[in-house]
């Protein structure tokens, strides 16, 4: 009956929980360790005024100690900004922020100068960035002196302009001429309204107030969720100008809300967890990659800490990774939103839920607070818990009553949790099976935890089975991620099989005449890989169990072809392999005595020329004898000659233009002389003939 | 019988050409001689490479193209300088010899070159 009712309850909570389990974490030194990276000084400066804020607003958040050296230039800056009469406001907004937290040497002049300036921009503004800039100028001469008097005199009419731009969902408008609202000019507004509250005169109208804090109600009930319990404003426009997205949206409207909280000094009833949903949101984002994304978190989350609303505490865990075997404890830690400590709480571990099954046990267990590290520990798990994944539900309980309107817990908090342990393997074995007969060919005991070499052989009407059992630290059965059974032949061919279980045990059979087609018919040595893991397994293994020598038969024609191996990639940009030439076999050649009788006997019918010269009695009885023609005819022989032996250099050295560039001089040369010769050779004959 | 006047029928033709041919001039003589010392050379490159291969032949054409152009340009000069020839009575023989010079220049370049 009790169980009964129980296992109701049981339901009724897992109905009534939405929300996802999820961690987040409060301000830490890696935000810090960010904000000086992101912040960085260039040229002894961060930038404009607005990004100079930026920087020093975070690091004043954050607690950073910066460099003092940006100190001079940047007060420098602020000094001539305000004394400056042609500043624009926004510039002389910024300023006047960073004054406030730099406190540069400002005089009381240097605030009357400015005054009536920001005066008259109050009464001529028209949009809600002029009312935001005026507004928030004088709210930070007021903070910065208290010589100069700051006071609105017509409070009541600036706080009906700027809430004439509202819209109807809670939204505002940034002018009149512009129709689309957006959420980020809602927080804008917030803040400058609650600055009017805070510079008015005389006391603002109930009624307006009123009519504010509906609008606060309405821009609450906007609210975006995600499911694991962080709230956002979404910003529907996104102006190119602008670019205000939902976290930039959601940390001025929260800047806004507490700045006019703290202003109006009235009770405003928002609801807890939405403030709690908001700081998850900040938080949820970890550590932002852009300096102004890092601005807007910090100074979002320094808004909810220190607001009137509600100070959000955040339950956060330093380690999600239990180990069985190391007998690790259950530490949580409960701060606010940037890191400080929480007031007098306890902790208590309400529910476990195990993922994956539906059945959760309540627990309702208190945690032990160990103030020296200000965590509360758990020092034993429950009994029930084995390896897995869970869902751990806690409940902050606060000490003091009072602090329950201060301070939002959330209810139940859900956070994921491993547990993880050494699951022992054993009974394992492998074995060689008759296909027919299903009798045991052979069979070997392996141990998984050390190295194993079997070496099975089989052939296509065989089959392997592997067996083992996986046991968790506390005696249940285990199911893993990955057990897979893998066979890799020699050529790299791979096939890979999960291991099913029942139970505890796990096994696997592989019946080769099955596989034959899927294994390509390729026959020869495959090592066998069993693989078994698991998150939460401290001992998962990827081993090798030996080799198997497998006899499949031939294949067939029509098979498919095994896939092919994917090239080594290192070895594609190797050295290749030594390039062989195959050269024409070289033209067999005579000897070389052959060759040179030859020659001799070349030469022979030259000297048998001469012979027969001489036989003929051939002469030079022709020779001119007188100088001039002599000479020329000398010339003719030399210049033959020389042609004769310009062929000669031109088969052995030169080229062919050489030669005919010089053979071109010789040959008007030779022609000269030649003609002079024969010429007067002829005409000697000539004068014979006549003669 | 018919062998031997076969025999004393060439030694007959021989002893009538060796006869006429010795009424022929000096310098046709002269050139007759180049012409068969250009063509024995020939014929000596020939069996030189009917023994060895034609490798390399451009070497080999070279060679023979010398030997038989300078034999084909002096069988020209030859018929140029034949006072017997009516044809080239106008000619100058010193005339025919510059061409035969020349035409030799010409010629022995392009086989330098194609000697290799």
């Amino acid at each position: 009956m009790t169980r009964n009712f129980g296992f109701l309850v049981v339901a009724l909570v897992l109905v009534a929980s939405t929300c996802e389990a999820a961690i987040f974490n409060p301000i830490s030194d890696s935000h810090r360790s960010a904000a000086l990276q992101l912040f960085s000084v260039s040229d002894g400066s961060f930038g404009s005024l607005e990004e100079t804020y930026e920087a020093l607003r975070t690091f004043e958040v954050l607690g950073i100690e910066k460099k003092v050296d940006t100190r001079t230039s940047t007060c420098a800056t602020v000094v001539d900004t305000i004394g400056s009469p042609s500043s624009a406001l926004k510039d002389l907004f910024q300023a006047l922020r960073i004054n406030g937290i730099l406190k540069c040497e400002l005089n009381d002049e240097a605030f009357k100068g400015i005054m009536p300036r920001i005066k008259d921009a109050i009464n001529d503004s028209h949009s809600l960035l002029d009312y935001y800039y005026s507004i928030g100028g004088l709210m930070l001469i007021k903070d910065q002196t208290s010589e100069v008097a700051v006071h609105l005199g017509d409070a009541d009419r600036i706080f009906r302009s700027i809430k004439a731009l509202s819209q109807s969902d809670g939204r505002w408008r940034f002018s009149s001429n512009n129709p689309e609202s957006s959420t980020y000019a809602a927080g804008l507004a917030l803040e400058t309204l609650a600055g009017v509250v805070s510079l008015a005169s005389s006391e603002i109208d109930h009624s307006l107030l009123a009519t504010l804090k509906n609008d606060i109600v309405k821009l609450f009930d906007g609210i975006e969720k995600y499911d694991d319990g962080a709230c956002y404003f979404d910003e529907k426009i996104i102006d190119a100008h602008m670019h205000q997205g939902s976290l930039s949206a959601s940390s001025v409207v929260v800047h806004g809300l507490t700045a006019f909280v703290t202003a109006a000094k009235g009770s405003l009833n928002l609801p807890g967890d939405k403030i709690l949903g908001l700081a998850k949101f900040f938080l949820g984002i970890g550590v932002p990659g852009s300096a102004k994304d890092l601005y807007h978190q910090i100074v979002a989350l320094a808004c909810l800490e220190n607001s009137r609303v509600s100070v959000p505490l955040i339950l956060s865990l330093p380690a999600t990774v239990l180990s069985v075997s190391t007998k690790d404890q259950l530490k949580v830690r409960v701060n606010t939103v940037l890191g400080s400590a929480a007031p007098p709480l306890s902790v208590k571990l309400m529910q476990i839920f195990r993922s994956g099954s539906k059945d959760a046990s309540v627990i309702d267990q208190e945690l032990k607070f160990d103030p020296e590290n200000a965590v509360h520990v758990l020092e034993t798990l429950p009994k029930n818990v084995d390896v897995g994944k869970y869902i751990f539900s806690f409940e902050i309980l606060l000490h003091d009553p009072e602090h329950k309107k201060i301070y939002a817990t959330g209810g139940r908090t859900k956070v994921p949790l491993y547990v993880t342990g050494v699951i022992s393997v054993d009974h394992a074995e492998i074995a060689i099976l008759d296909s027919d007969l299903g009798s045991v060919e052979m069979q070997k005991k392996l141990d998984l935890s050390g190295e194993n070499a079997v070496a099975l052989s089989a052939n296509h009407l065989q089959k392997l089975r592997l067996s083992f059992q996986l046991t968790t630290p506390f005696g249940h059965t285990f199911k893993p991620h990955q057990a897979f059974l893998k066979l890799r032949h020699e050529s790299g061919v791979e096939h890979i099989f999960v291991v099913g279980n029942s139970g505890k045990k796990f096994e696997i059979v592989l019946d080769f005449l099955g596989l034959v087609e899927k294994f390509f018919y390729l026959s020869g040595r495959y090592d066998i890989q069993l693989t078994v893991g698991d998150t939460v397994m401290e001992n998962s293994f990827l081993h090798l169990l030996g080799y198997l020598e497998l006899d499949l038969p031939d294949a067939p024609e029509k098979a498919a072809r095994p896939p092919p191996q994917p090239v080594h990639p290192y070895s594609r940009y190797g050295p290749k392999a030594e390039i062989i030439h195959i050269f024409r076999a070289p033209e067999k050649r005579p000897p070389r005595d052959l060759s040179f009788v030859f020659m001799g006997l070349v030469l022979l019918p030259f000297f048998g020329f001469m012979a027969g010269l001489f036989y003929l009695r051939a002469n030079l009885k022709n020779l001119p004898k007188s100088t001039v023609p002599a000479t020329f005819a000398m010339l003719f022989h030399l210049g033959i000659a020389a042609v004769l032996l310009l062929y000669t250099f031109f088969w052995l050295k030169l080229d062919l233009f050489t030669t005919l560039k010089a053979l071109g001089f010789l040959g008007v040369f030779l022609t000269f002389v030649g003609h002079r010769t024969l010429s007067h050779l002829a005409s000697t004959s000539a004068k014979l003939k006549s003669a | 019988m018919g062998r031997s006047t076969t025999s004393k029928d060439a030694e007959a033709l021989f002893h009538s050409l060796h006869s006429a041919y010795a009424s022929t001039p000096t310098n046709l003589k002269i050139i007759d001689l180049y012409i068969m010392f250009a063509v024995v050379t020939a014929v000596i490159q020939v069996v030189y490479m009917a023994i060895v291969g034609s490798f390399p032949f451009n070497s080999f054409l070279s060679g023979e193209l010398s030997c038989v152009g300078t034999a084909v340009l002096a069988v020209c000069l030859r018929i140029q300088v034949n006072k017997e020839n009516k044809e080239f009575k106008d000619l100058p023989p010193e005339r025919a010899f510059a061409d035969f010079v020349l035409c030799n220049l010409v010629l022995h370049l392009v086989i330098m070159n194609f000697l290799g």
